[in-house]
């Protein structure tokens, strides 16, 4: 039986990176997967994946800031299966590199509104479906070690990461006796698209990412997978509220 | 498969609570288990419940604070299984609870010398195994929440815990290359003779215990078990030097 067999699991930007390596790896352990992009795919090419390896999906186009586009996704998601049983609040984007005297006010926006609004939406509409579930369910919000500890250039970003800490750990508190858990996974530097998008343009970057870790290498899509999945899963049933690093070291330092 | 199949993994500790969860578990999931504890009789019966139920395990009793003795047994264990791939470096006392005027000297000595000087002596030991396989290998110590944060009551046993912490960060920063993973696991209150001990008959201080963690109920000692299975496995090979807490929110807040 697989660790998430026959649950109900969103996945938003599930349909490059974090969030696709996420939504296959979960259904190959089991669950349903509901995959939600901005793309104008939805994902839909993670669903062929995971079809064609025998596992279950389903595809959907979403804006996750809007929140009447998330509520309307996760009630038939309910409607549907039955039940909303795990959410990895995924979709992120990067934002320019700048220090704050250059960072314009636009690129701010944009990045709050989607890292921060957008799993504001995500955990509110989520909560409020699995309070109707007796058994609860399970949220993961991919944060980052940039919402532990600060990161040259990256003011927007940071803030954005550190804010989705905070919503994670204040959400827990709030629905720890209702079954419901809620904690983030914190990657470092992570081989997706958003971080090749960065040293395509400037190739040395990838070098010094490497040389900043303290295992001497990136972390894999499907590393990060791992841990989001052992949080959705029931055998983290204690484990509420927290902030787990996958970045081979980057913050132990 | 089981999760950490034909590892073999040394728990300390391993003949009550939390070790002996841990034990069990990971025998189920198919690891060689090598359980050390000055407790004979439990930890012989230990082994012969995970016998009985198919699982692979034996006891030797070391003192982990004895670097000498400690080290023979490494040895010995990865002369005879070819490796060592796992430990849980979980053994571990408490002092009893007063404010720091009334903690004495002795007991200070005592907590300090099992909980921080054998996680040391034993992390040294295993570290010096690991570093002869190419695989390397993965550590994880037993802290507590209270290597986070304060605790009235717990000066001693808070310093021992931060100590294991600070071990653990370390550690991880000086291997990370050499494939060797170190992590710490931090439980909250968890149903162990432990607890019992510092809650004596009283139902009350029970009571007020659960009232304080935000799910309202302490940990089986299994919950615990299963972030050690899953930092002991390849599954979390991204991670290292994090100290991962398995608390029901306590330190959410």
């Amino acid at each position: 039986m697989g660790m998430v067999q026959n649950k109900t699991i969103l996945v938003t930007g599930g349909a490059s990176g974090v969030g696709q390596a996420t939504a296959i790896l979960l259904a190959s352990e089991g669950a349903h997967v509901v995959i939600a992009d901005l793309a104008d795919h939805g994902g839909a090419e993670t669903m062929k994946l995971i079809s064609s390896a025998g596992g279950s999906a389903e595809a959907h186009q979403l804006d996750v800031s809007d929140y009447d586009q998330m509520r309307d996704l996760i009630a038939q998601i309910a409607k549907l299966h039955g039940s909303l049983d795990g959410a990895f609040n995924n979709a992120g984007v990067a934002g320019p590199v700048a220090r704050i005297s250059k960072l314009g006010t636009d690129d701010w926006d944009q990045v709050i509104r989607v890292n921060l609004t957008g799993i504001f939406a995500g955990v509110k509409c989520e909560v409020e479906q699995m309070l109707l579930q007796e058994t609860g369910g399970s949220i993961v919000n991919t944060a980052s070690t940039c919402g532990l500890v600060g990161m040259y250039g990256q003011t927007a970003y940071n803030a954005s990461k550190h804010g989705v800490v905070g919503i994670t750990r204040t959400v827990a508190l709030e629905y720890a006796k209702k079954n419901i858990r809620v904690n983030t996974v914190c990657p470092g530097f992570t081989e997706t698209p958003m971080l090749t998008m960065r040293t395509d343009v400037d190739p040395s970057l990838s070098d010094y990412f490497d040389n900043h870790v303290p295992m001497g290498r990136k972390g894999q899509a499907s590393e990060i997978a791992e841990a989001a999945m052992w949080l959705l899963s029931d055998r983290s049933s204690y484990v509420t509220g927290v902030a787990l690093p996958i970045d081979g070291g980057y913050t132990a330092g | 498969m089981g999760i950490v199949q034909d590892k073999t993994i040394i728990v300390t500790g391993g003949a009550s609570g939390i070790g002996q969860a841990a034990s069990k578990l990971f025998a189920t999931e198919g690891a060689q288990v090598i359980i050390v504890d000055l407790q004979e009789e439990a930890g012989n019966e230990t082994v012969d419940q995970i016998a009985f139920t198919g699982g692979k395990a034996e006891y030797h009793s070391v003192d982990v604070t004895n670097y000498d003795q400690f080290k023979a047994l490494v040895e010995d264990v990865a002369g005879r299984y070819g490796s060592l791939d796992g430990a849980f470096n979980n053994a571990g006392i408490e002092a009893p609870s007063s404010k720091i005027v009334r903690q004495s000297l002795e007991d200070w000595s005592k907590v300090i010398k099992v909980n921080m000087t054998g996680v040391f002596v034993c992390v040294k030991c295993e570290v010096e195994q690991m570093l002869l396989q190419k695989q390397g290998g993965s550590i994880v110590n037993t802290a507590s929440v209270a290597g986070l944060i304060g605790v009235q009551g717990a000066s001693t046993y808070n310093a021992s815990k931060h100590g294991v912490i600070g071990i653990t960060k370390t550690v991880a920063l000086e291997y990370a290359k050499k494939k060797i993973r170190v992590n710490a696991v931090c439980p909250g209150s968890t149903d162990t003779a432990m607890l019992k001990r510092l809650t004596g008959a009283s139902q009350e201080f029970t009571d007020y215990l659960n009232s304080v963690v935000a799910m309202g109920r302490a940990a089986k000692p299994s919950e615990i078990a299963e972030a050690v299975l899953w930092l002991l496995s390849d599954r979390s090979s991204y991670v290292t030097g994090i100290a991962l807490p398995v608390d029901g929110g306590y330190t959410a807040a």
